[in-house]
Order: structure tokens, then sequence, then C-alpha cells
């Protein structure tokens, strides 16, 4: 038992003080929530997300306010949602979650969590590949793929899923060391190989970039095959593509350590380096390549951030997606663990590295990265909505909030059916209404706040 | 030592951008920013990994 809650714990990427108070002097100051989550949000995925908005046709108006008002909405959603009850309660999420709905819920939360982590591994995973394939002439995937579309790609896939796998077998407390001290390098990097390409785009001068990025960089015009972004499409993207970590509630974690709430407002530092500086900079490199290619349909991070700012840029590629690969497929690795705490974490690793490299091979992970980073807000956005209102509003209903706690049980039926009703409700939206995944995550929170309501009433009458 | 240390980061970190910063400014060709790219590269994470992670390490402390 005692193994079994520490694995829980180990989710977490701060470990410390999950069920009592956090002692003053751990409380962490402004500098360092800045730092994480100005390292956090500028990773692999951002070589990959800018250039997607190209190619689904963006324009450059709807791209730059898109961004600026779902990346503020995404810095209101850290601040009052989850700083604020992450300063009330002071616990993790996990924690939280077992008291109100229960430990089998929370087993099956960190299942579904534990897949989603190996899915986005294997993303970043298939981007590093790109630029480790630079050297051997490898042929890069094209945007339409899906199957792997050569040998050199799946080996090359396997022997970056292989060092990625073994490193995190042995722990990932040195990556995150070495990703912290990436961060900042990482960051000159994205801004460099913007600036350095602009004049291969026409722009001799900061006055002209405008009408360049309108012409030139984000036409409006999607590429062959490709669905059209409008602006609704990149702020409900920009405000959700984290849904997960504020309004899902996963970095309650991470600000229960904030000395006042406000401090949620650093994750502003995240979003508009990482979430609007390096997106508008991967896109800018992206549209080159599409004009010096005429239009070829290869998508490939590494060989386009090599022909910006050459070998810097390639590293680049590589660090971003390998010290976003390895914790993940850590934090994944722990979640299995928890079905059987008797099973060896290096094994266990192993299972979910080979798991996620398998997936890596397949190019449509890259490819449809924005739907999947959408879905897996998604799926974790009705636990935040639950917590929202167990914190906030049960006991004011005349309910009672940590059901599972105060009940002694082992699964709240009302959390379980909150979250099938939620998903299923926005599944429906999507299949009979056409709702695209981009904008099911409002109505489904509404949803998830109404059904927890009306459930926990129901199930605390019993 | 940590001061110099410290200084070769910024210098390295410095060489990460102004010289993409005078390919923008038409002072420098796109080759020679690259070869200085990777040198920024090579200076910021031989030196900045002393410096930074022992800072952590005791900030935790």
């Amino acid at each position: 038992m005692e193994k079994s809650k520490s694995l829980v714990d180990r989710l977490n990427a701060v470990n410390e003080y999950e069920q009592q108070p956090i002692p003053n002097n751990k409380l962490k100051g402004w500098g360092s929530f800045l730092g994480t989550y100005a390292g956090e949000h500028t990773a692999g995925t951002e070589f990959v997300i800018g250039p997607l908005f190209v190619a689904h046709g963006a324009s450059a108006i709807d791209l730059v306010t898109g961004l600026l008002i779902g990346n503020i909405l995404a810095v209101l959603s850290w601040a009052f949602l989850t700083a604020k009850i992450a300063v009330k309660t002071r616990v993790t999420l996990y924690y939280l979650l077992e008291k109100i709905a229960g430990k089998k819920f929370t087993f099956i939360y960190n299942l579904v969590n534990a897949g989603l982590f190996c899915f986005l591994a294997g993303s970043m995973i298939a981007v590093a590949a790109t630029a480790v394939g630079i050297p051997f002439d490898m042929a890069m995937p094209q945007l339409t793929d899906i199957y792997p579309n050569s040998m050199g790609w799946v080996i090359t896939v396997f022997v970056v899923g292989a060092i990625t796998t073994l490193i995190a077998m042995l722990g990932f407390d040195q990556v995150s060391k070495f990703a912290m001290v990436a961060s900042p390098w990482m960051i000159m990097i994205f801004i460099a190989a913007a600036l350095a390409v602009l004049p291969r785009l026409g722009v001799t001068d900061t006055g002209s970039f405008w009408s360049v990025a309108e012409s030139t960089i984000w036409t409006g015009v999607p590429l062959d095959g490709q669905s059209k972004f409008g602006f609704w499409h990149i702020m409900f993207f920009a405000w959700f593509c984290n849904m997960a970590m504020h309004i899902g509630m996963a970095d309650l974690s991470l600000l229960r350590y904030a000395k006042k709430w406000e401090q949620g407002f650093s994750s502003a530092a995240g979003m508009f380096l990482g979430h609007f500086i390096a997106w508008i900079a991967s896109g800018i490199l992206y549209s080159l390549f599409l004009i010096e290619s005429k239009g070829s349909l290869t998508f490939a991070p590494g060989p386009i951030a090599y022909s910006a700012v050459g070998a810097a840029g390639a590293i680049c590629v590589v660090i971003a997606g390998w010290t976003t690969a390895n914790p993940t497929l850590y934090r994944a690795g722990l979640a299995i663990q928890s079905i059987n705490p008797k099973w060896k974490t290096w094994k266990v690793t192993l299972f979910v590295g080979l798991f996620t490299t398998i997936a890596a091979c397949f190019p449509a992970l890259v490819m449809r990265l924005l739907e999947f980073v959408a879905l897996y807000g998604l799926i974790l956005m009705p636990v935040g909505a639950v917590i929202f209102i167990d914190v906030y509003f049960l006991e004011k209903l005349g309910l009672k909030s940590n059901y599972a706690e105060v009940k002694g049980v082992q699964l709240n039926w009302a959390v379980a059916s909150t979250w099938i009703i939620t998903l299923s409700f926005c599944l429906l939206l999507n299949l009979i209404f056409g709702v695209e995944i981009f904008f099911l995550g409002l109505p489904g929170w509404f949803v998830a706040v109404v059904v927890y309501v009306l459930a926990s009433k129901l199930n605390q009458k019993k | 030592m940590k001061l110099l240390l410290k200084i070769t980061s910024f210098i390295g970190l410095g060489l990460s951008i102004v010289p993409a910063i005078l390919v923008f400014s038409e002072h420098m060709e796109p080759s020679t920013c690259k070869q200085l790219m990777f040198l920024g590269t090579i200076m910021w994470f031989a030196t900045a990994p002393s410096w930074m992670i022992k800072k952590e390490a005791a900030s935790e402390d």
C-alpha cells in the first residue's frame, strides 16, 4: 500500500508534502514559476504546431489576434482556476482526485493519462528523428503520411526511441535539469532562426514584415488536403492546447507551491515565449521551406531548422524533442506501474518505451498533432470541472465535497458518470453536428459542471 | 572561476542570437551566422550546466 502511494506521488514532478501543508520555506517565488513555465512551453511541440497553422491556411491577422486572445484566456484560466484552487488546497491533482472520486477512479484516470503521455512522447521522438536523420539523407515524412515511408525512418525512430527509453529507465532528474539549461538557449534559437530567414522571404526591415506576413507567410490558403483554420480555430487551440494543465487542473501539483494565487499569471511567460513567439517563428521557417521547395508536402522540422541556422537548428530540434519526450515517457511508465507496484520500474519503462517508439514510427502522430493535443485536453477536462465544483460549490449546495474520502468509497459514481456523459456529449457534437474537436472543450466544461452537480445530488441522496 | 563560466555562457547565448540579427540587417552572411551559432551552442552547453544546475540544487536545499 505504501509502495503504491509512493508511485502516485512520483507521478508529480514535485513529490513532497502531498498530504500535508507545504512549509512556508518551501513555497516558491515568481522567478521559479516564470522559469518553469517558459521552459515547459518552449519545447519540441512548438516545432510542429507553428508550421501546422501555416499548413492549415491561417491568415496573418487571424494568427496574431487568435494567439493573443487565446493565450490571454489560457493565462487567466491558470490564474483564476488552477492557481486559486492550488493555493486553497495545497495538494496535488492526484491526491485531490482520490479524495473526491476514489482510488479506483484515480487509477483509471492515471491509465488514460499514461496512454496520452505515450502518444505525446511518440510524436516528440518522431520530431527528434527528423533532425537525427539529416546526415544519413533519410527520406523525410510527408504531411499526408500515416504509415512509415521508409526503412531508414523506422531505424532512425527506433534509435532515438531506444536512447530516450534508456535514459528514462535511469530516471529523469538529470534530463529535467538538462532541459532547464537548454531552455534559454532554445528560445534564442527559435527567435534567431526566424530572424535569419526573414531576408529570404523578402523582409528587409521591420516595416516590411507585416506585408510579407500577409502575402507570403500566412497567406490564408490551406495546403492540399488540409482543413482551413480561421480566427476561432487558433484562439480556441491556443486556449485549450494545455487544457489538461489549467482547466483540467494537472498544474495543481506545480502551483500548490505558489506563495499567492497571483503567481498563476507567471504562465504568461510560457504562453508568450512558447505559444506566441516560438509558434510564429516556426511558422516562418516552414513557410520559407514551402516556398523554396515549391510546395513540397515534406514535413520535417529537423531539416527546416538546419536550413535556417545550420547545426544549431538541428541540435535544437533534437534537444527540444528529446527533453519533451523523456520526462513524458518516464511519467507514463510510472502511471502504468500503478497497476502493479511490484513490477520493476525499469521493465515497465522499457515496455512503455517500446510501445511509444512503435507509435512514433507512424508520422500521423506528428501530422495530426493539433487534433491530438486538443483531444488530450478534452479527455482530461471533465476532471477539472469536477474539482472546480467540488472545491467551491458543492457544500454551498448542501452536498458533501470530497465524497469518496468522507464515505470511504473506492469509486464516486458522480465523477465517473460526469466523465462518461461529458465525453459522450462531446463525441455526439462532433459526429452528429460536425463540431470540430477544437471547439468541444467549452460546451463540454459546462455540461460537466451541470452533470456533476446533478449526479452528486442523486448519488448523495442514496 | 564561476564568474568566468557565466561570462562564457552568456557570450555563447549572445552568439546564438546576435549573428541572426546581423543576417536580418544584412551585415553578415548566413554561412558565418551558422558557424557562430554553432560555436555559441557549444559554449553554452559546455559552461551553463556547471553553474545553472548547481544553483538549482542549492536553491532546493
